[in-house]
């Protein structure tokens, strides 16, 4: 809502000295949001001034135009020269004249130049010049009784005003007018305020109205018709009703429209002008009938919802009632007889109608956001008087009002409620003072110290409706600055849970191994999963889709963290970054087949644990992972090393690494699983239960995500570790010497290293401290299709020191349980 | 080896006369001192101090002599030998400290070689801030809870008094779960997660929700469909406005330094009743730059004030539908976009740069942000 301060003046009896800034300062105190404070004709300076074309001689010139070479007093002993290109005002007419040193908007100043063989001092304006219309076909030609020549310009032109633009809360209707913001700046700045619905604008109201009847009075609770006749269409809507409506940001358009606009933006309410001769009989207020269209003024047409609620006549749907009219009875430059509509309707009835339709007017949107349900008549009337004040005509006697607004609910609180709300103490006396600048109308009952106030709030007030609501008025306007700061203590916590604590763990061990972390968007596409080649039948595919997703191309949320990681991967590889580690921690959505409808409960109670429980049914499974991309070098060339690869092992690593975090114990085996290389994927598990995969991606994958050679993967479901996580017990620490062995075993080249090192410790037991393997040797020494294996062993018993039979001994049962179990063979023996 | 000798003369053994020991103990001091590196010093030891050196074999002389002359030649052969002896370890310490010192300096390298470049990892700013955050309240014993992104429509809106048709729905762009009518939708802020913590506990309840919220938003440089939200909410008993105040004052403080002012602007919100907005007093120029061209401010736009969030005395309409006794507890709630934070705290100009991933912007925050 844009309100000129010149028009807030007429309600407000502000200072002469007041700013812009300073109601805007008031005004945002008390909960308005200003958002801009403009000074409107600031631009203009210097001096422009009314004038009297004396004379003029038309010269045509050789490019076709005729200009008119003019004589023009402006106050000073001898005319000015001025030469004007325009034809539309006649020898006597009052202008606008910028003299030389004059800058109008766009920051354009005029001097005295020579152009078309005169030397032009000054220019005559039109009003797109002057930024004051959007007329640029001929030059601004003034009422005689504007002034004299000589005088300012700035005043009879409205030039200069100070506009604060206002965003309105969905709370706060009655902002959306000028009488709104008026009533807030005064009560805000403590000021006068008079309210611009006079008692003397009252219709004569009586049955002798243009007919009416509502057939929907859930839809329209009110309809006020006043009936203008012998209106003049030709008559200029007058220069400060254009401006007002201008600056206020609407576009002038005649007479007729610009006052039934000027008076939206004056009482807040909405009104529509019908020419009469273009209605067949009675207007009807109804629901829209199926297969009924209508077309709006915007050229539109429409087909009506039966839920739609509608203005009709004997021809059929005429408005869309409180959003826009039709094409039909649109007032138009011959309509002289105007029946002028002031009615309120239903806020969602309109809110549903504007959304089906996908239109948004100035009237919808102060329907939605609630009206006054008690000024339709006065509203109707204003327009009725300020239209035969301009283009002359009379108001018919006998204005029809249906209907009566629904009556104002009352609230009643303790005294002391707007303190308990705030915080502070606040007497019941400013309470009462307060709620009464709102408008409400207060009782007082009860003893003192525990009075009791029963409220009625003013008929613009609909947001007005619980206790809270009422003690937000008193607390704004008392300001927010005066309640005070006060922590409040709560009780012990306990501090994160488990997974909470794991992620960060998790989110710090992976950064301190080199990933960086990424926070990929969720939204994916089926070219997603054919990228990763997951199989028709992968639970993959089986994605959520949005029903309003922002691309085509990516309707699906995610099933994985690949496609993220992997297009992030893309991105920095396309900014000259190939050697990546990336992680992501984050959910992915896995549909419930068969998921019901999320049921729609009711509010004013608590809902029952089996509506909590249907409520979560409808949710897909939202399982935490944690996945990692790795491309190019895991190290580059440096001066001690040279360039090591990612490969297929970190992203096993960095599964280790997740594991480590989270003090569970990781086993790897061999596993085929898109989207990875299905020679080098390894299938993670935790307790015997699948977490995961890790691997080197399949050369295809890579190569559809444009990423370098080689590129390896992580994906984790890091809520399945939680299930695994146990306090530590803690290790008993032998102080006794340890014994080591090294073994180097043969075993078929297929035989996981997992699995022989399971056998080492499986056959040793308690006295294995560690195994490492620190070699794995294929080629000539030994047979084709075998590897050699060589591990360190590492004995340790808790009570002594281990004499050299009970190593071998433990050695070779180690051996033992590794040739039972993979057929390995020591080598050497 | 030989033993005492009884077939010499004693007196004939000249090997024990006093200025022959003297000279032997000389010469023997004089090839230490002149030994230049340890090895010298070695062959010194060898031809002074070892068993045949001189002075050792004088002192197999001694036996030889009569016993009253035994005590004055042991004396003295005692004497040198252990002024040599003292040399030699002197000797000895000093040319292995300047060997020491020696190699030191050989082994001297230039520090100002990089290490290999180890491949330095990050976490994302958005994910630490939220950290941080979270950490002030559970220092408070707060506690950090957390619910679904894709949520059931109504403990996004209806729960939180937004019935279908409220305009506020409308201002919040949402993204709607195929079939549309099926009521689950990408929660359009944390709200939801205070839902169902008034619905799984019963108050006192303090707690600080994080997480990811959608609206559809397209990305540009002030806006992103994806994003972040933190919202505390507490229900206790006598729980009001003032206590909002304290706790937002005490959070601003822990996040950009204490002393700086908050501002609470009246504005609407279907969750609270009274509502307003946050304003941050500017933590770069405190408000220095309102009106003072020369000095301005581009943290706050020279406004002195930071817009920093929303909140306000929970409603008691969302107390009633979340099964909280509303007239005998009150609530305050407040949220605030973990983006804009990160954009005016730390400098971020482009909303862009939080959402590509680009290894280059999330570096440079390390491990904290």
């Amino acid at each position: 809502m844009r309100v000129p301060i010149s028009w807030l003046r007429e309600y407000v009896d502000l200072p002469a000295s007041i700013t812009g800034r300073e109601v805007a300062d008031a005004l945002i105190r008390v909960g308005l949001e200003v958002e801009t404070v403009e000074s409107v004709g600031a631009d203009v300076k210097g001096p422009l001034m009314l004038g009297r074309v004396l004379e003029f001689v038309e010269e045509p010139q050789k490019n076709g135009k005729t200009i008119r070479w003019c004589q023009v007093d402006v106050g000073a002993a001898e005319p000015r020269g001025i030469v004007c290109g325009a034809r539309n005002f006649a020898v006597g007419d009052l202008v606008v004249v910028a003299l030389p040193g004059t800058t109008l908007p766009g920051d354009f100043t005029i001097t005295a130049r020579k152009t078309y063989g005169h030397v032009s001092d000054g220019m005559i304006c039109s009003t797109r010049e002057l930024g004051v219309g959007d007329d640029h076909d001929g030059i601004l030609v003034l009422d005689p009784s504007d002034g004299t020549p000589g005088d300012d310009a700035a005043p009879v032109l409205h030039l200069r005003d100070e506009v604060l633009d206002i965003a309105v809360t969905p709370d706060r209707g009655y902002t959306m007018s000028v009488r709104g913001i008026a009533r807030e700046a005064a009560t805000a700045l403590g000021l006068a305020f008079s309210d611009p619905v006079k008692p003397e604008l009252a219709p004569n109201v009586s049955d002798k109205g243009y007919p009416v009847r509502v057939d929907d009075t859930a839809g329209c609770a009110v309809f006020a018709a006043v009936t203008v006749e012998g209106f003049d269409p030709a008559a200029p809507s007058p220069r400060w009703l254009q401006r007002r409506v201008q600056l206020a940001g609407m576009r002038p358009i005649s007479a007729a429209v610009d006052v039934t606009n000027y008076v939206m933006l004056e009482f807040g309410q909405p009104i529509h002008g019908y020419d009469r001769s273009r209605l067949a009989g009675p207007i009807v207020v109804r629901r829209a009938e199926p297969g009924e269209k209508l077309q709006t003024l915007d050229g539109a047409t429409r087909e009506l919802d039966p839920e739609d609620l509608l203005i009709t006549d004997d021809s059929g749907p005429i408005g869309l009632a409180g959003v826009m009219g039709g094409a039909t009875t649109e007032l138009s430059d011959t309509t002289t007889d105007v029946v002028i509509e002031a009615a309120h309707f239903d806020a969602v009835v309109i809110a549903r109608t504007s959304r089906r339709h996908k239109l948004s007017s100035e009237a919808s949107k102060r329907f939605e956001r609630g009206v006054d349900t008690a000024i339709q008549g006065y509203a109707a009337q204003r327009v009725a008087e300020l239209l035969v004040s301009i283009g002359g005509g009379r108001i018919l006697d006998g204005a029809t009002l249906i209907g009566t607004p629904p009556p104002a609910p009352q609230i009643t609180i303790p005294a002391d409620h707007a303190a308990r709300v705030a915080g502070y103490p606040i007497p019941v006396e400013v309470f009462v003072r307060r709620l009464e600048e709102v408008g409400c109308v207060v009782e007082t009952r009860g003893e003192a110290g525990a009075e009791r106030l029963t409220v009625t709030p003013p008929s613009w007030r609909p947001d007005l409706a619980d206790p809270n609501d009422l003690a937000e008025e008193v607390i704004r306007l008392e300001g927010y600055d005066t309640v005070p700061s006060v922590l409040p203590v709560a009780p012990p916590g306990r501090g994160l849970t488990s997974d909470q604590r794991l992620r960060r763990t998790v989110g710090r061990v992976l950064a301190g191994a080199g990933y960086v972390e990424v926070l990929a968007y969720p939204f994916v596409g089926e070219a997603d999963f054919d990228r990763l080649r997951l199989p028709a039948d992968d639970p993959r595919r089986q994605a959520l889709r949005l029903a309003n997703p922002l691309s085509e191309e990516e309707p699906l949320l995610r099933t994985t963290l690949l496609p993220g990681l992997l297009a992030i991967a893309r991105r920095n590889v396309g900014r000259g970054f190939t050697d990546l580690a990336l992680f992501e921690l984050g959910v992915v959505f896995r549909p419930r087949p068969d998921a019901p409808a999320a049921p729609r409960l009711p509010v004013d109670r608590r809902p029952s644990e089996e509506e909590i429980a249907a409520l979560d049914a409808a949710l897909p499974d939202q399982p935490r992972r944690v996945g990692v991309v790795l491309t190019g070098d895991r190290q580059p060339a440096g001066w001690q090393s040279t360039a090591r690869s990612a490969t297929w092992a970190d992203a096993i690593q960095a599964a280790r690494i997740v594991a480590e975090a989270a003090g569970v114990e990781l086993s790897v085996r061999a596993d085929e699983h898109a989207p990875w290389h299905p020679g080098r994927c390894a299938a993670l598990l935790v307790d015997g239960r699948l977490v995961g995969h890790a691997g080197e991606l399949h050369p295809k994958v890579v190569e559809a995500y444009g990423l370098p050679p080689r590129a390896a993967a992580m994906e984790l479901q890091l809520d399945r570790l939680e299930a695994s996580m146990r306090p530590v017990s803690a290790p008993q620490v032998s102080t006794y010497p340890p014994a080591k062995e090294d073994v180097a075993l043969i075993v078929d080249a297929a035989v996981p290293v997992a699995d022989v090192e399971a056998a080492l410790r499986d056959g040793v037991g308690d006295l294995l401290e560690s195994v490492r393997l620190f070699d794995v040797y294929t080629g000539a020494q030994i047979e084709a299709g075998t590897k050699s294996l060589a591990f360190a062993l590492r004995f340790r018993a808790p009570d002594r020191t281990l004499t050299d039979a009970e190593v071998s001994a433990a050695k070779q049962a180690a051996v033992d349980e590794a040739a039972r179990r993979t057929h390995a063979v020591q080598r050497g023996t | 080896m030989s033993g005492p000798n009884t077939n010499y003369d004693p007196v004939e053994v000249t090997p024990l006369h006093a200025d022959e020991v003297a000279r032997m103990r000389d010469e023997a001091l004089a090839a230490i001192a002149a030994a230049a590196d340890l090895d010298e010093l070695r062959s010194a030891r060898l031809a002074h101090a070892g068993d045949r050196s001189p002075l050792a074999l004088a002192n197999r002389e001694i036996g030889a002599l009569p016993p009253q002359a035994r005590k004055d030649a042991g004396m003295r052969i005692g004497a040198a030998r252990r002024a040599v002896n003292d040399a030699l370890a002197a000797r000895q310490a000093e040319l292995e400290a300047e060997r020491e010192a020696r190699i030191l300096v050989e082994e001297a390298v230039d520090v100002t070689v990089p290490w290999d470049v180890e491949p330095r990892g990050a976490r994302h700013p958005l994910t630490t801030i939220q950290e941080r955050i979270a950490d002030v309240f559970v220092a408070m014993g707060w506690e950090v809870a957390e619910g679904p992104e894709a949520e059931a429509e109504w403990l996004n809106f209806d729960a939180l008094n937004i019935p279908p048709d409220h305009p506020a729905r409308t201002t919040m762009d949402t993204f709607f779960v195929a079939p549309e009518d099926n009521g689950v939708v990408l929660r359009t802020h944390t709200s939801p997660a205070q839902a169902r913590t008034m619905l799984s506990r019963k108050p006192p309840i303090y707690v600080i929700c994080p997480g990811r919220v959608y609206r559809t938003d397209e990305l540009d440089a002030t806006h992103t469909p994806v994003f972040h939200q933190v919202e505390g909410l507490v229900v206790d008993e006598g729980i009001t406005l003032a206590h909002l105040k304290g706790t937002l004052d005490h959070f601003a403080a822990a996040m950009f330094g204490p002393g700086l002012k908050t501002r609470l602007r009246p504005y609407y919100f279907p969750f609270t009743e009274p509502s307003a907005e946050l304003d941050l007093q500017c933590f770069v120029c405190r408000g220095e730059s309102v009106g003072n061209p020369d000095r301005p401010c581009r943290t706050c736009g020279s406004e002195g004030w930071i817009e920093w969030g929303g909140c306000g005395v929970v409603n008691p309409r969302v107390l009633t539908a979340c099964g909280v006794d509303a007239e005998r507890y009150s609530g305050f709630a407040f949220g605030m976009g973990i983006e804009r934070t990160l954009m005016f705290r730390n400098g971020v100009e482009d909303m862009r740069d939080m959402v590509e991933g680009d290894v280059r912007f999330t570096r440079a925050f390390g491990w904290e942000s």
